[in-house]
C-alpha cells in the first residue's frame, strides 16, 4: 500500500505541471464569464438607470450617449434591463445545474456501487426521463404548480439529471472495476469513504464537463419558458422576457430590445459551450 | 427479432409510465376543475353535481383507467376553455404542427448534412464549418425566429411575418420562416456531429488501405466513410426530431401559428388540463416514436448490434 502511494506521488508533479500551464483561450472565456457574473451581482452599482421605471415620453428612443441601446416600449433603459436581467437569467440555470448535478452524481455513483436491481431501476428511470425534452417537462410542471421561477427550475433540474447521470454511470462503472478500488476495499475502507474519496474525485473532470455543457442548454430552456410567458412574469427584468416584450416593438420597427437580449443569450451559451468542450477534452485526457 | 421486440416493449413501457406520471401530476395539481366549470356563483350542490357528471368523484386509479382507455380510442375528454371535445380541437391543428416539423426536417437534412459534409471536400472549410455550427447551436429557437422576422420579413419583405396562409403555396410561404427558425440550431448540431463523424472515419485504417489500393475517392467515401459515419448521424436524427417537436411549441407561439404547441401554451395559461394532458401525451408519443425508430435503424444498419443481441 505505502509503496503504491509513493509511486502515485512521483507521478503527480508531471500532471500537476501540465494543469498549471495557462490555456489562453480558456482564460479569456473564463474572464468574460466572470465579468458577466460580476455585472449581474453589482447591477445596482453598474446599471445607469432603474430597470423598472421608465419615462413614457422617451419610449422606443434610439441609441444615444444617455441610453446606449435606447429605450423599450415604455421608456425603460435597455442596457439597465439587460444588466439586471443577467441576475435571474444566470441564477436560474445555475440552480438547475446545481440540483441536477447533485441528483445525477448521487444516482450514478450509488447505482454503480450498489448495483443489482437498484442499478436497473435507476437506469430505467433515467432512460425514461431522457426520452422527454426538458421544455415539455417544464411546461407540464408549470401546468401543475403555476408560473414563476420554482416550477420550471425544479422541472428542468429533473430533466437534466439523466444528462449528468447517464454518462457518469458508464464511466464510473469502468472506474469501479479498476484494481485500486478493490485494493482500498480490501484495506477495509467503507463504501462511503471509497465513493467520496476515490471514485468521485476520479470522475470529477467528467462531471465538470457535463455540468458546464448542460448549463448552456438549461439557460436556453429556461429563457424559452420565460419567453412563452410561463416563467417569471413581466416586468421582472430577464432576457427571455425581454425578447418576448420586445417582439411587438420589433414588428413596429424597433428591434433593439429583442435583438440585444437574444444576442446576450447566444454569447453566453457560445462561451459556456466552448468552456464545456475544453473541459470535455481534459476529461478525456484524464480518463 | 428478439431485440426488435425488446425495443418495442421498452417504448410501450415508457409511454405507459409517462402517461401515469403526467396524469397523476395534473390530477394532483391545486385547483378544482369542477369549481372552475361551475363558475364564480355556483352553489356547493351544483359543484357536486358537475363533479359527479364528469366522474371527478371517482378514485384516481379508476379515473386514470377510463382516461387511458378513452385516449387509446382518440377520446381525450372536454376542453374547459372551449367547451368542446379535445379531439375536435386538436384535429385541425395536428397537421399544421406535422407540416412545420416535416419542413424543418427537410431543411436540416439539406443544410445540416450538407454543411457537415463540406469539409470532406476541402479541408480548408473545416474551420468555417466548425465556427458556424458552434455559434448556430447556441441560438435559441425564439431568437432565431425574431432575427429571421427582422431580416427576411421586415427588412427584405420576402416572407410574411405571422399567420398560416391559405392554399399549398400560401402555406409553404407562411411556414418558411418558422421552419427555418425551428431548424436553425438543430441543423448546426447535425452539421457538427456529421463533420466530426466523417472526419473520424476518414482517419481510420481501412479507409487508408482502400485508398492505398487505388480505389477512386468517391467510391471510398461512399462505401467506407459515409456508411460507418452514418451511425452517430442516425442517433442524432432521433434526438433531432424529438427536439423539433419540443421546439415547435416555441416557434408556433412566436409566429402565431395555430398548431398543437401554441394551443399547449395557451391551455397551460388557461388551466385547461384535459388539453394539456392530451397534447403532452401526443408529444411524448412522438418523442418515443422518434427514438424507437432510430434504435431500430441502428439495428438495421449495424450487423454487430444484431449479433451481440443474439448472443
Amino acid at each position: 500500500m505505502s509503496l503504491a502511494s509513493v509511486n502515485l506521488v512521483t507521478v503527480e508533479p508531471a500532471s500537476g505541471r501540465r494543469r498549471t500551464r495557462l490555456d489562453p483561450a480558456l482564460a479569456g472565456i473564463g474572464a468574460v464569464l466572470v465579468l458577466l457574473v460580476l455585472a449581474a451581482v453589482l447591477a445596482p452599482l453598474i446599471a445607469p438607470y432603474s430597470p423598472d421605471q421608465g419615462n413614457i415620453l422617451i419610449a422606443n428612443a434610439p441609441p444615444s450617449p444617455a441610453h446606449l441601446l435606447g429605450t423599450d416600449a415604455v421608456g425603460r433603459d435597455i442596457v439597465s434591463r439587460l444588466i439586471y436581467g443577467a441576475r435571474l437569467s444566470l441564477l436560474g440555470p445555475a440552480l438547475i445545474i446545481a440540483l441536477a448535478t447533485t441528483a445525477g452524481v448521487t444516482l450514478a455513483i450509488s447505482a454503480v456501487w450498489i448495483g443489482g436491481w437498484y442499478d436497473v431501476v435507476v437506469s430505467r428511470v433515467l432512460d425514461l426521463l431522457f426520452a422527454i425534452p426538458g421544455l415539455l417537462v417544464a411546461i407540464i410542471a408549470v401546468a401543475v404548480l403555476g408560473t414563476g421561477l420554482i416550477a420550471p427550475v425544479l422541472a428542468l433540474s429533473l430533466a437534466y439529471t439523466p444528462y449528468i447521470a447517464r454518462v457518469l454511470r458508464s464511466v464510473a462503472l469502468r472506474e469501479r472495476r479498476l484494481a485500486y478500488i478493490e485494493s482500498v476495499q480490501l484495506a477495509g475502507f467503507s463504501g462511503w469513504a471509497i465513493c467520496l474519496r476515490h471514485l468521485l474525485p476520479n470522475v470529477m473532470p467528467l462531471i465538470r464537463a457535463q455540468a458546464t455543457l448542460a448549463f448552456g442548454a438549461a439557460l436556453v430552456d429556461l429563457a424559452a419558458i420565460s419567453y412563452l410567458g410561463l416563467g417569471v412574469q413581466p416586468p421582472t427584468p430577464e432576457w427571455g422576457i425581454m425578447v418576448s416584450d420586445g417582439q411587438a416593438s420589433l414588428l413596429n420597427g424597433y428591434p433593439l430590445e429583442s435583438i440585444s437580449a437574444g444576442f446576450l443569450i447566444v454569447v453566453v451559451v457560445v462561451l459556456v459551450n466552448l468552456l464545456g468542450d475544453r473541459f470535455a477534452i481534459r476529461a478525456e485526457e484524464a480518463g | 427479432m428478439r431485440s426488435v421486440l425488446r425495443i418495442i416493449g421498452t417504448a410501450a413501457g415508457t409511454l405507459l409510465a409517462a402517461s401515469l406520471v403526467i396524469y397523476g401530476a395534473l390530477a394532483l395539481a391545486p385547483g378544482d376543475p369542477a369549481t372552475e366549470l361551475a363558475g364564480p356563483r355556483a352553489t356547493p350542490r351544483l359543484i357536486a353535481q358537475i363533479r359527479h357528471q364528469y366522474g371527478l368523484d371517482r378514485p384516481l386509479p379508476v379515473r386514470y383507467w377510463s382516461w387511458l382507455t378513452g385516449a387509446v380510442h382518440g377520446n381525450f375528454g372536454i376542453s374547459l376553455q372551449f367547451r368542446e371535445s379535445v379531439s375536435a380541437l386538436l384535429a385541425p391543428r395536428l397537421p399544421v404542427t406535422l407540416e412545420l416539423v416535416a419542413y424543418a426536417s427537410v431543411i436540416i437534412f439539406v443544410f445540416g448534412l450538407g454543411l457537415g459534409l463540406l469539409p470532406s471536400l476541402s479541408a480548408r472549410l473545416n474551420v468555417l464549418v466548425t465556427v458556424t455550427a458552434g455559434v448556430g447551436i447556441a441560438v435559441p429557437t425564439f431568437v432565431a425566429a425574431l432575427v429571421l422576422v427582422e431580416v427576411f420579413a421586415l427588412k427584405l419583405g420576402w416572407f410574411p411575418a405571422v399567420g398560416t396562409g391559405t392554399g399549398f403555396a400560401g402555406q409553404v410561404e407562411h411556414l418558411t420562416l418558422p421552419a427555418f427558425a425551428l431548424a436553425f440550431s438543430w441543423a448546426a448540431y447535425v452539421a457538427q456531429i456529421s463533420r466530426a463523424s466523417v472526419r473520424e472515419q476518414q482517419g481510420r485504417e481501412h479507409v487508408t488501405t482502400a485508398r492505398g489500393r487505388g480505389l477512386p475517392s468517391p467510391l471510398v467515401f461512399r462505401r467506407h466513410v459515409l456508411r460507418n459515419a452514418a451511425m452517430p448521424i442516425v442517433t442524432v436524427s432521433g434526438l433531432t426530431v424529438a427536439g423539433l417537436i419540443a421546439g415547435s411549441i416555441v416557434v408556433e407561439t412566436a409566429f402565431g401559428i395555430g398548431g398543437l404547441g401554441s394551443l399547449l401554451v395557451q391551455s397551460v395559461s388557461a388551466k385547461d388540463n384535459n388539453v394539456v394532458l392530451a397534447i403532452s401525451m401526443i408529444l411524448v408519443v412522438a418523442f418515443v416514436l422518434a427514438t424507437t425508430l432510430s434504435d431500430l435503424a441502428h439495428l438495421a444498419l449495424d450487423p454487430r448490434i444484431r449479433a451481440s443481441a443474439r448472443s
